[in-house]
C-alpha cells in the first residue's frame, strides 16, 4: 500500500480538461445527428412506410443487436477494406459515425413509444383542422412527445459522453486516451484513472443539472 | 359550386367490423342552416359526424362540399385534406393542442394551414377570444383552463377557421354542469350569424331553440327529421316517440 500522489492528480487536472472539449465535440455532433436519424425512423415506424419499414428495422436490430466497439471497429478498420473512398477516415469521424448509428437505433424506440403516448385526440383535432401528416408531427406530436422522451434521451446522451471513451481504442488522443498515456509514462495509473473517471462523472452531472431544467421547460404547459 | 347545398351526402355507409354503423344516409344542408342530431347512444350520429370530415373513413358513399367531391373508392389525400378545410370540428373532449396556449390553439391552423401571416393570424385569435370570453386567457395553456374555457377555446378555434360547415360532436357532453350554459351560449353566438352548423347533442330545450332542422337517428339511419317543433311534438315515427318519451322523463 502507498499513498496517493495528490500533486500528481492535480496536476493532471488542468492536462487532461484540455481533451474534454474534444469529448464534448463527439459526444454533441453525434446526438444531434442521432436524434435527427432517430426522429425519422421513429416516425417512419409509427406510420410502417412500405419497403423502407423493412431497412429501418434491420438497421435498428443491427444496431442494436451489436455493441458498440464491434462497430467502431467495423467503420474504421473494416470499411476502408471494402470501400476504397473511406481510406482517409479518420478516428474522431468513425467514432461520431459509430455513436451516431449505435444510439440512433435505441432512441428511435424511445421516440417512437412517446410518439405512440401521445394522446388520439391531439391526432385528431390536427386533422380536423386540415395539417398535412408532416405539420401534424412537427406543430404537435413530436413536440408533445419529446417532453416523455427527454428523460430518457438525455440518458442515452450520458452513455454517448461516456461512450466517446471508445475512440482511444482507434487511435484517438481524447480523454481516456490521454490519461492512458500519461500513465503510462507515470506509471501512476490509480490516480490518473482516478482523475478522469472525475472528469467523466462531473460532466455528467452538469448534465443532469441542465436535464431538470429541460424538463421544467418541456413540462411547462402540463402545469396547472 | 356544382349544389346551391352548403354540404350534400348521398348514400354514406360505415361498418365497423361486422357492425353496421351507418346505412345509406343521404342529407342535404343548406348554407346557413343550423342542423341538430339526435337520437339514443351508438346510433351512428358521432360517426356520422367523423365520416364527414373523413375522421373516419366511410366505406361508401359521396360527399360534397362546394366543388369538391369526395368518394372513398376514390378519395386522394388532397381531397381528403380539402374536405378537412372546408369543414371544422368541435369535439365531445375538446381536443385542444396540449402544447398550445389557447390564443396559439386558434393561431396555429390560420397560419400552418391557412398561410396567413402571423400578424393576421394573431390579430383574428385575439378577436376570437374576445368573442368567446376569453381575452385574458390567451397566454394560458389546456391544462390551466376549466373545461367549459377549454371548450370555448374549441370553438373558437373552429370558429376562426371560417369553414363552410362546423361540426359539433355532443360539445357539451363531458363538461361539468356548470360549464354547460356558457358551452351553448357561444354555440347560440356561432348561430346568429348564419354559420353552417351541424350538431349532435342531447341537449334537447337547445335542439328546439337553435335547430332550422332535427334529424333523429336510430340504428344507423335517419328515420325522421322535420322542424323542431313538428319532430319533438307530433314525431311520426315510433322510435321517436319512444325516445322523446325516454329523455322526457329523465330531464
Amino acid at each position: 500500500m502507498r499513498a496517493l500522489d495528490f500533486q500528481y492528480m492535480w496536476d493532471m487536472v488542468p492536462v487532461l480538461l484540455g481533451y474534454v472539449p474534444l469529448t464534448l465535440f463527439m459526444a454533441i455532433v453525434g446526438m444531434f445527428f442521432a436524434l435527427i436519424l432517430a426522429s425519422v425512423m421513429a416516425v417512419e415506424r409509427v406510420f410502417r412506410v412500405p419497403v423502407l419499414d423493412v431497412f429501418v428495422r434491420l438497421f435498428i436490430s443491427f444496431f442494436r443487436g451489436t455493441p458498440l466497439l464491434v462497430q467502431l471497429f467495423l467503420f474504421y478498420y473494416g470499411l476502408p477494406q471494402v470501400l476504397s473512398f473511406l481510406t482517409s477516415i479518420n478516428g474522431v469521424t468513425a467514432t461520431i459515425m459509430g455513436l451516431t448509428l449505435h444510439f440512433a437505433a435505441y432512441m428511435a424506440e424511445s421516440i417512437r413509444a412517446a410518439i405512440l403516448g401521445v394522446d388520439r385526440s391531439q391526432w385528431e383535432a390536427s386533422q380536423a383542422v386540415g395539417m398535412t401528416q408532416v405539420q401534424m408531427m412537427w406543430h404537435i406530436i413530436l413536440p408533445q412527445a419529446s417532453r416523455v422522451a427527454a428523460p430518457t434521451l438525455v440518458n442515452y446522451f450520458i452513455d454517448m459522453i461516456k461512450g466517446t471513451s471508445l475512440a482511444f481504442t482507434l487511435g484517438v488522443t481524447e480523454l481516456m486516451g490521454a490519461t492512458q498515456k500519461e500513465a503510462a509514462g507515470s506509471f501512476l495509473y490509480f490516480e490518473a484513472f482516478l482523475v478522469v473517471a472525475a472528469i467523466y462523472w462531473i460532466m455528467v452531472e452538469l448534465l443532469s443539472f441542465a436535464q431538470r431544467h429541460l424538463e421544467i421547460y418541456l413540462n411547462k404547459a402540463f402545469a396547472r | 359550386m356544382t349544389s346551391k347545398a352548403a354540404i350534400s351526402v348521398t348514400g354514406l355507409n360505415k361498418s365497423f367490423g361486422t357492425t353496421s354503423v351507418l346505412k345509406d344516409i343521404s342529407l342535404e344542408i343548406a348554407p346557413g342552416e343550423r342542423v341538430v342530431v339526435i337520437g339514443p347512444s351508438g346510433t351512428g350520429k358521432s360517426t356520422l359526424l367523423r365520416c364527414l370530415n373523413y375522421l373516419d373513413h366511410p366505406d361508401s358513399g359521396t360527399i360534397r362540399v362546394g366543388d369538391l367531391s369526395v368518394d372513398p373508392a376514390t378519395a386522394s389525400r388532397a381531397d381528403i385534406l380539402g374536405l378537412r378545410r372546408r369543414t371544422a370540428f368541435v369535439f365531445q373532449n375538446y381536443a385542444l393542442f396540449a402544447n398550445k396556449t389557447a390564443l396559439q390553439n386558434i393561431t396555429q391552423a390560420l397560419i400552418t394551414v391557412k398561410g396567413q401571416s402571423k400578424v393576421d393570424a394573431t390579430a383574428r385569435a385575439l378577436e376570437t377570444l374576445r368573442e368567446t370570453g376569453l381575452s385574458n386567457k390567451a397566454d394560458s395553456y389546456p391544462a390551466a383552463l376549466s373545461g367549459g374555457q377549454q371548450q370555448r377555446v374549441g370553438i373558437g378555434r373552429a370558429m376562426a377557421l371560417d369553414a363552410d360547415l362546423m361540426l359539433f360532436d355532443e360539445p357539451t357532453s363531458a363538461l361539468d354542469p356548470e360549464w354547460v350554459g356558457e358551452v351553448l351560449d357561444l354555440m347560440r353566438r356561432v348561430a346568429e350569424k348564419k354559420q353552417t352548423m351541424l350538431i349532435v347533442t342531447h341537449e334537447m330545450q337547445f335542439a328546439r331553440e337553435i335547430a332550422d332542422r332535427i334529424i333523429f337517428m336510430s340504428d344507423g339511419e335517419i328515420v325522421e327529421q322535420g322542424k323542431p317543433e313538428q319532430l319533438l311534438e307530433t314525431p311520426s315515427d315510433p322510435r321517436t316517440q319512444a325516445f322523446l318519451r325516454r329523455v322526457a322523463k329523465t330531464g
